[in-house]
């Protein structure tokens, strides 16, 4: 089990009159190189939750082990943990700060204490794994444009060789083909290393796709758990959370309603065209 | 004459060395010409880069010309004693609620406009009810901007620009941040004060969902304008929307994918109710009515056959 979350609460300024449970009574596994989808509306708890993850905030209650570890046990190494989870932010590209791309991707791996040569292989190794091509490695971050600064972002937490990746809405702002490019570069690495990724997002039509597992969250508790043809099939339900399923399940229902013979659980284009095709009696 | 109105507009984003030489020259928007009409709700699509926010910034005179012209209500938005005029007329809105949002409490942020031009208070205080009013805030308005859902602080954002009594109001990207129900929320909002207000609406958006309503889409790619035409001409174009990195509504593409099968669904499908409209035809065609035929054992094939 790479990441056990056990009864988390969270609350944010505990004992005054602004006290609030962000997070209340929390439990999960993730197991590793599983793609986590975690949706929920805005102030359900989820940026609390990721921040637990790689010890950033310290629980009001409750426990969380990676590989079987208390983080938060004395002694327990947090910078370590740190290293092997990594946690992209909103907006990643805002923290961007060095001369040029390829320093500011090796910022993390030598703070690592990894020397020049080593941090340098890391870096172009990440750099190229999220599709930042050769010539725009000594240009300035800044002058890239909104979806490279954001590889670029990606890449510095790519170069600390984590084993659990977090993206926090790595897609917001970015044009559908941008949107596609990074969320096609993250399922790579999830296959080609194994990687374990948890990923934060607004955009249902997405999770659909990519993730093997979502994980609901509202009003700081966790509300579904389950595969995304599972947890869609609540669309109902997660209206009234101030969600909503993948276009394609409501075409699926109405048209079900109506007396097609078709799959409940359809959640992408793909799949729903095939079906329909077929209703049709066409050739896919 | 349209509201707003570019011609041959151009503009040059220039860097400069620290004596001043030009270093660099990046053309945002090249020779771009458009006319909006009055009431009109035109949204604006393109990827990042395309020139959108630029041509937005236009709009309120944040930025000016490096060439060509821009007539915002027959005023040119080079002439700087027109500024604050032209700001009046034309209200922006931005992607992060969080930017925008100055009051301790929804009202004060509301009235903030009005008040720094010299509004007499009684008539701000108006203003403040009328705008909460429009975007359905009123019963917020003792409450702090910072309580607010991202969705109910963009409704804010727009009420402070409803303040200032625009003719025009330009939001680039309002949704960005929002999860689902807030993105609804705002759209919803922007239609309303587009119907009911007369206020013309410039979206800028990369939510092929939100323009399905848009009485016409433009499509930027490189500073100019490539595609120009209602939502259903512009969506019934999906391999092109394509190769401008666009995308295009998940019914629109299932529709057209179908339709490229062979199936006899029509172009340019934009909502649920219509996708569901016309399979339910194509499928009544073909293998619904030959059930019925089969023996009406079916519970839908009198609905069918009323479709068709």
């Amino acid at each position: 089990m790479a990441i056990k979350v056990e009864n988390l609460t969270f609350v944010y300024n505990p004992g005054t009159a602004l006290e609030q449970c962000a997070v209340n009574n929390v439990s999960f596994e993730i197991p590793d190189g599983q793609f986590v989808g975690l949706i929920g509306h805005t102030g359900s708890g989820k940026s609390t939750l990721i921040q637990h993850l790689n010890g950033l905030v310290k629980p009001t209650g409750g426990k969380i082990y990676y590989n079987g570890e208390d983080i938060y046990a004395e002694g327990y190494s947090l910078r370590q943990l740190r290293s092997k989870v990594g946690l992209v932010f909103q907006y990643p590209e805002h923290q961007l700060f060095e001369v040029d791309v390829i320093s500011d991707v090796c910022y993390g791996p030598r703070n690592l204490g990894l020397s020049e040569t080593e941090a340098r292989s890391r870096a172009e190794e990440a750099l190229r794994l999220v599709g930042m091509k050769e010539k725009y490695w000594e240009q300035s971050p800044f002058e890239l444009s909104g979806g490279q600064k954001r590889r670029v972002a990606i890449a510095g937490v790519l170069a600390m060789n984590p084993e659990v990746l977090i993206l926090d809405e790595p897609t917001a702002g970015l044009d559908p083909k941008g949107r596609d490019e990074i969320l096609n570069e993250i399922a790579a690495l999830h296959e080609a290393r194994n990687m374990t990724i948890i990923l934060v997002s607004h955009s249902m039509e997405d999770m659909a796709r990519y993730a093997d597992r979502l994980l609901v969250m509202n009003h700081g508790e966790k509300a579904f758990d389950g595969t995304p043809k599972e947890v869609f099939q609540h669309y109902r339900e997660l209206e009234q959370m101030g969600l909503a399923a993948p276009q394609v399940t409501y075409v699926v229902h109405a048209l079900r309603e109506r007396g097609v013979e078709i799959d409940e659980d359809i959640t992408t284009v793909e799949e729903a065209r095939g079906a329909l095709l077929a209703a049709l009696r066409l050739q896919p | 004459m349209g509201i707003i109105r570019a011609e041959k507009l151009v503009f040059d984003y220039i860097r400069r060395d620290e004596e001043e030489n030009i270093e660099e020259v990046d053309r945002a928007i090249d020779g771009l010409s458009v006319d909006v009409e009055k009431g009109s709700f035109v949204a604006i699509l393109g990827h990042n880069g395309s020139g959108k926010s630029t041509l937005a910034k236009h709009i309120n005179a944040i930025l000016t010309p490096t060439g060509g012209t821009v007539w915002v209500a027959e005023m040119n938005t080079a002439d700087e004693s027109k500024v604050w005029e032209i700001r009046k007329r034309a209200g922006m809105v931005f992607q992060n609620p969080d930017n925008q949002i100055i009051g301790n409490v929804v009202e004060e942020d509301v009235g903030f406009g009005p008040e720094n031009i010299g509004v007499p208070t009684d008539d701000i205080w108006k203003r403040v009810d009328e705008s909460l009013e429009a975007v359905g805030m009123t019963a917020y308005r003792y409450k702090s901007p910072n309580k607010l859902s991202g969705g109910q602080k963009q409704r804010v954002a727009i009420a402070g620009v409803m303040a200032m009594r625009p003719s025009c109001i330009v939001l680039d990207e309002p949704t960005a941040m929002l999860d689902p129900n807030g993105r609804k929320e705002v759209i919803r909002t922007v239609r309303e004060l587009n119907q009911k207000e007369g206020i013309t609406v410039i979206l800028i958006t990369h939510y092929m969902e939100e323009v399905i309503h848009a009485d016409r889409v433009i499509v930027m790619d490189e500073g100019k304008i490539v595609m120009d035409g209602t939502p259903r001409e512009i969506f019934s174009r999906v391999d092109e929307l394509k190769s401008y990195r666009l995308d295009v509504p998940q019914v629109t593409e299932l529709a057209y994918e179908l339709r490229k099968a062979g199936a006899e669904i029509p172009e340019g499908i934009l909502s649920l109710e219509e996708f569901v409209g016309s399979y339910m035809k194509a499928y009544a065609a073909q293998g619904g009515r030959e059930n019925c035929a089969d023996g009406g054992q079916r519970t839908d094939c009198r609905s069918q056959k009323e479709m068709q």
